[in-house]
């Protein structure tokens, strides 16, 4: 490895946004001819700083420095002219346009006053794509393409600036083994080609493939930096979870009864595949993985909301058919959703019209809903979950994060179901809060439910969970006892990396 | 502080908050309010101008004006409250008037009769919109622009250039609109009585609290179970149904149709709906909106056309109010939501 100077370097970036430290003092130096691999768990801070050096944020505090300068990244099209590039993991491509276009968007050759110069712009690409060595033509659409084909549009644009900096968020996301070789092959070759390449990914083992060094980011602090070499896999876990103060959450014992869901072999083609768990009542089953491990994927299908191509759901030991969140809400089962503002609440309505929402059919007396037994409900929910409000009148869109979640909570109660599907329960909501949602949760079970805990945060499953089972691409990778779950042995199989 | 508080709020900050909900809310009803007082604005200016405009035979000539626009109205705020719209209601109105005139015209049916048949093509049209965009999922825009197109074909297919005319019409059925019950106008209490059970049942019922979740959050209410495709339908056919209503009245207000009754009405319903508070992108606004909002306009044509102002005056006049109500509309959301920031969501 050269200890030349760095081709880009980051010096004591800081961010936050709002309440949110995002990114805590963190040194990144990129070097020439080098893949340079960022990992951490979710919400570490890797996104964040990618769009920093996509100029899409800007740092609080720090200096981001080019072959020894310091410079500005005002936006994105000032990071492209410094001869940045960013592949976000979704590309943000023209799909009416052609391949052509795209990488030359902005900038088409142009022919005099006729306009812009098709037959040179094809040649151009073409060209791009050849050096690259992959076969695609470029007067198609980009609409059609699949993921891989078009972050290798966005590598061909890359390359037609002179970048100098690729950086890549999470690019085999959702690529098959085959196209994540292809991609390897590439990289490599733009790596022997002077590029210095920030490689942002949570999949140990391509990490260990592709990476020339390996740096850890853990709550947006810069962990440790190090040659490939000098790490092994189980060790970069360690870093990654690191031994943090263990907030305790209050869970209560609770009895846990006889089987109330199970999922065999449940399948979603290109989504989730052959999961199969079991949850009783009274009991907290927590799904761990990485974002996109499919946690979020299954509870949706659970509920009814999506369909499943194969497998058997299960609900008190009968076989049932899940078509519709109606039927799911027939047999017990409630989702409260990951993104409460988008699908849990209807932020113009009142606590007590949201509360009454699903049930608003059976409070209805002669097609007009019983108002004096739909505050009696709201009320009792309310009290008993604790929402702070000035009364069940008040419209949702004026509540607090945590309050707001507690309504979603109240809304689906009051169907009185058996199985609670609960998908990010804390996330936006502030620590005192949280902790009375783990409260309200733990009292739950203690009365019988059974619950499903999707969270990315591992200290609240390892916290919460009577049982966890480990997603990782789809699959269940592991599933531990309460007792035997550590931070380390989650994340382990989260990331896909066996213990040995 | 309201006593049913379910917990005692506890900082300044959150009593400081609640002032600003109560607002909020006041402002929301303040929009109906606001129509009426620009409403009494309006009739003081003119009644001033011209002291012949206040007149209770003035009055009710403009709610006679009104009653068919409102009935409509109706249909269409239940439709644009799901993040719809329904362009063709003019074309249904004009459709079922020509066909329920047909129909007594040629004595193939007795008066009850023809306003039942009446009111079911409408109930039909609105359903053939409501497949169109619950079910084959064609944009309402689109999908009542090409049936505003259709029907109103059909209107010409079936009248080819004639004319139902007062004396066709038997007087039974011209005295619906020329009659009075207990010195009010029949029109004028059946749209009224339109106007109030639709606003109690989408305030009161399920299906109506289900409509405005649709239109508020349509992710949350797919996830709620609510049959969001079912009840966008039946918004439809509500729509169309109010139309066949406003049709089926049509001949008997006016005596006499043609192919082109009732065409451009699609228009000022809108206009009304719009200027009624009722939220383009669906989620929020009512029926009794809607209705002061043609009342409003309506008021407005009667006071230019009484101070001899000319056509171009009352158009310009109905856009600029429709602007000033969306424009206000949005400043003073715009300004609460600041606040709102402002005093912060944690």
């Amino acid at each position: 490895m050269s200890e030349t100077s760095p081709v880009l370097r980051l010096t004591g970036i800081s961010k936050r946004f709002g309440a949110v430290q995002a990114l805590t003092d963190v040194d990144v130096a990129l070097f020439a001819n080098e893949v340079h691999a960022l990992v951490g768990e979710n919400g570490a801070g890797k996104s964040t700083l990618v769009k920093i050096l996509a100029g899409i944020h800007h740092p609080d505090a720090g200096r981001i420095q080019l072959s020894g300068e310091d410079l500005v990244l005002s936006g994105p099209a000032a990071a492209r002219d410094l001869g940045i590039a960013v592949i976000h993991q979704h590309p943000n491509l023209f799909p009416d346009l052609t391949v052509a276009e795209n990488v030359f968007v902005g900038r088409l050759p142009r022919n005099g006053v006729r306009g812009v110069d098709w037959g040179e712009l094809n040649r151009t690409a073409q060209r791009l794509f050849e050096n690259l060595g992959v076969k695609q033509s470029v007067s198609v659409p980009v609409r059609g393409l699949s993921v891989a084909d078009q972050q290798l549009v966005e590598i061909a644009k890359s390359l037609s600036l002179d970048a100098r900096v690729l950086v890549m968020d999470e690019p085999t996301a959702s690529l098959s083994s085959h196209e994540v070789e292809r991609l390897f092959t590439i990289i490599r070759q733009l790596r022997g080609r002077g590029v210095a390449i920030l490689f942002v990914d949570h999949r140990m083992e391509e990490v260990f493939e592709i990476a020339d060094r390996v740096s850890v980011l853990r709550d947006g602090r810069h962990v440790i930096t190090a040659p490939i070499n000098e790490l092994n896999p189980a060790e970069a876990i360690r870093h990654m979870v690191g031994r943090r103060l263990e907030t305790l959450f209050p869970k209560e014992q609770a009895t846990i009864g006889e089987i109330a869901l199970e999922v065999r072999g449940l399948t979603r083609r290109g989504v989730f595949s052959n999961a199969s768990f079991q949850v009783r009542r009274g009991e907290i089953l927590g799904l761990a993985g990485l974002v996109g491990a499919g946690r979020t994927e299954i509870a949706r299908v659970l509920f009814g909301i999506d369909r499943a191509d194969a497998g058997e759901v299960l609900v008190a030991g009968k076989h049932a058919e899940i078509k519709s969140p109606k039927d799911a809400m027939r047999l017990g089962i409630v989702y409260v959703p990951e993104d409460r503002h988008a699908q849990g609440l209807v932020l113009d309505f009142s606590i007590a019209a949201n509360v009454s929402l699903p049930i608003v059919e059976r409070l209805s007396r002669l097609l007009v809903v019983d108002r004096v037994q739909e505050r009696q409900i709201a009320t009792d929910y309310s009290k008993q979950l604790q929402v702070r409000s000035t009364g069940v009148e008040q419209v949702a869109s004026g509540l607090s994060g945590g309050n707001q979640q507690k309504v979603v909570i109240a809304k689906w109660l009051a169907t009185k179901p058996t199985v609670l599907l609960l998908d990010e329960p804390t996330q936006g909501v502030d620590i005192g809060a949280k902790a009375e949602v783990h409260r309200i949760i733990s009292q739950l079970a203690g009365q019988g439910m059974a619950i499903v805990l999707i969270s990315s945060e591992l200290l609240e499953v390892l916290g919460m969970a009577d049982r966890i089972v480990v997603l990782h691409e789809g699959r269940v990778a592991a599933e531990f006892a309460r007792d035997d779950a550590t931070q380390e042995r989650v994340m382990a199989a989260a990331t896909g990396h066996v213990e040995a | 502080m309201s006593e049913r508080a379910i917990d005692s709020p506890t900082s300044s900050a959150l009593a400081g908050r609640i002032g600003l909900e109560r607002t909020l809310t006041l402002v929301a009803r303040l929009r109906e309010v606001g129509i009426v007082i620009v409403l009494l604005v309006v009739v003081a200016i003119v009644t001033v101008q011209a002291p012949l405009f206040f007149s209770i035979s003035n009055f009710e000539q403009i709610l006679l004006n009104v009653s068919l626009i409102a009935i409509v109205a109706v249909g269409q705020t239940t439709v644009v409250l799901t993040r719809n719209v329904d362009l063709s209601v003019g074309s249904v109105v004009g459709l079922v008037a020509f066909a329920t005139g047909d129909l007594l015209k040629e004595h193939t049916l007795g008066v009850a009769g023809a306003i039942a048949v009446g009111c079911l093509i409408g109930l039909g049209l609105g359903a053939f919109n409501g497949l169109l965009v619950a079910v084959a999922k064609v944009p309402a825009i689109v999908a009542t622009l090409g049936t505003l197109y259709v029907y109103r074909g059909l209107d010409f297919l079936i009248a080819g250039g004639k004319q139902v005319s007062a004396i066709d019409l038997p007087r039974g059925y011209l005295g619906i609109a020329s009659s009075t019950l207990l010195g009010v106008p029949t029109l004028i209490l059946a749209a009224a009585l339109i106007a109030l059970g639709a606003a109690y049942l989408l305030r009161n019922s399920g299906a109506g609290r289900q409509l405005y979740a649709i239109g508020s959050n349509p992710t949350a209410a797919e996830v709620v179970g609510i049959p969001t495709q079912r009840l966008i339908f039946g918004a439809f056919v509500v729509c169309g149904l109010c139309a066949g209503i406003a049709g089926v009245l049509w001949g008997s207000r006016f005596g006499s149709v043609n192919a082109l009754a009732a065409s451009g009405l699609e228009l000022q319903v809108i206009a009304a709906v719009v200027v009624g508070g009722v939220n383009i992108f669906g989620g929020s606004g009512t029926v009794v909106g809607a209705v002061l909002g043609a009342i409003l306009l309506a008021t407005i044509e009667n006071a230019l056309r009484i101070l001899h102002l000319s056509e171009f005056w009352l158009l310009a006049i109905d856009g600029a109010i429709i602007l000033l109500a969306v424009g206000t509309d949005a400043a003073i959301r715009g300004y609460f939501q600041r606040i709102l920031m402002r005093t912060g969501r944690r």
